[in-house]
């Protein structure tokens, strides 16, 4: 029977127009899954996280080795709370290691630099659930500026 | 003075032609649904939307790669290849989706809609039907208009799903950007309503225009082989104009400045 052919085919070319707006909500209008494998997740402070957002990547030395999974406020102090989700491949990174916010490129977005720290006999591995110590804020332009003028004012 | 009286003419005639266009419009749009007409209905959406699937998904493909290519050679100088998914995307959902779409659709089924009314016309199968007091606006023309109005959105939705894919393919799997940007990035950047209804709604109107004209054009084409040939270039050239035409209008409307 042609008919029943012709329904079929009408209704596998809906159901593909579906899956189409579904592909375009979930994955360009907000964002499903980008397989990472396992991760464990760290914790960094920033007084300023710029333009960073969540899925920012998390690189060192232009490696990614993990992403920004969340970013909240403490609501004690006020100030940012960026989780990380890093991959277990890299899970020895010592105690002091660092982690800074950078801009990709001079206009590129942000990301995470981490600075692996050096390691002495005493000094253990980050490891799940940790926050990172040593953490350098976004670089803000404006603020830069104002720095810059209020030490030419004070001249 | 015969030029004259031959521009009068002429003039006259296209008026006919934009009422008689209307008239059929109205009379199809009008006539009352019909329970029996929604199996012609999707007969023709099988022949105007399912036929197309193969050009649409192939061309989205494509142009998703050549954006994703085109794109990363420019962007990389600045050191912005992160900005690449953006940028298919925005470019794909609110401008290529739906007027490649719509310029292949007139191709494709704007085409064979008037070649196929046309040939009903001198084969005078339409008169047949009006002889058996069958309505050829309700029977013959309502299905493929209102085939054309679902289909279109739908080809229009795959086109871009398809091409952002692409984009996909060429600028992470090939090029290397990176996966987590090109997705990310776009996603904060794109929004819902602005960026894929808007397309949405503009293949809505381009489908409503080519199908009004396919089928006029057949409907209203002179019942020779000639006249046939000639109203489905029609149908092709006219379509193309009025989609790139209305497109501006329309982008205007949406993203222009307020």
């Amino acid at each position: 029977m042609t008919s029943r052919k012709v329904e079929v085919l009408v209704g596998l070319f809906v159901a593909l127009a579906i899956a189409a707006s579904l592909m375009l909500a979930l994955n360009v209008a907000s964002q499903g899954t980008v397989g990472q494998g396992d991760t464990y997740t760290l914790y960094a402070k920033f007084d300023n996280i710029g333009g960073l957002k969540e899925r920012s990547s998390v690189k060192v030395g232009g490696v990614v080795i993990g992403r920004v999974e969340k970013i909240a406020l403490d609501p004690k102090d006020f100030t940012p709370v960026v989780t990380l989700n890093i991959s277990t491949a890299y899970d020895q990174f010592p105690e002091t290691s660092s982690a800074s916010i950078l801009t990709s490129g001079l206009l590129g977005e942000q990301y995470v630099g981490f600075q692996p720290g050096f390691t002495i006999d005493d000094i253990e591995n980050l490891a799940d659930g940790d926050y990172i110590a040593d953490t350098k804020s976004a670089l803000v332009l404006e603020d830069l500026i104002g720095q810059f003028l209020f030490s030419k004012g004070s001249d | 003075m015969d030029w004259l009286a031959k521009l009068g003419q002429s003039t006259l005639e296209r008026f006919a032609a934009i009422g008689r266009a209307t008239g059929m419009l109205l009379g199809a749009l009008l006539a009352a649904p019909q329970i029996k007409n929604i199996s012609l209905t999707i007969k023709q959406i099988y022949v105007v939307g399912v036929q197309s699937l193969s050009i649409i998904i192939v061309s989205g493909l494509f142009i998703g790669m050549v954006m994703a290519l085109q794109g990363y050679t420019i962007l990389v100088d600045y050191g912005a290849e992160g900005s690449l998914g953006p940028m298919v995307a925005l470019s794909i959902l609110r401008e290529l989706g739906p007027v490649v779409t719509a310029l292949l659709f007139a191709g494709r089924a704007g085409s064979a809609l008037t070649a196929e009314i046309g040939l009903m016309k001198a084969t005078e199968q339409l008169s047949s039907l009006e002889m058996m007091a069958v309505d050829p606006l309700r029977r013959v023309v309502a299905p493929r208009l209102w085939a054309g109005l679902i289909s279109m959105p739908m080809l229009t939705l795959i086109f871009s799903a398809v091409g952002i894919l692409g984009g996909h393919l060429v600028g992470v799997e090939w090029l290397g950007v990176d996966v987590g940007s090109y997705w990310s990035i776009m996603q904060s950047t794109v929004e819902w309503n602005e960026d894929v209804m808007n397309g949405v709604i503009k293949s809505v109107f381009f489908a409503f225009v080519i199908t009004w004209i396919a089928i006029f054009k057949g409907y209203d084409s002179v019942p020779t082989s000639e006249g046939i040939s000639a109203a489905t270039t029609q149908t092709v050239v006219y379509s193309s104009l009025a989609v790139l035409g209305l497109d501006f209008v329309l982008t205007a409307i949406m993203f222009g400045i307020e």
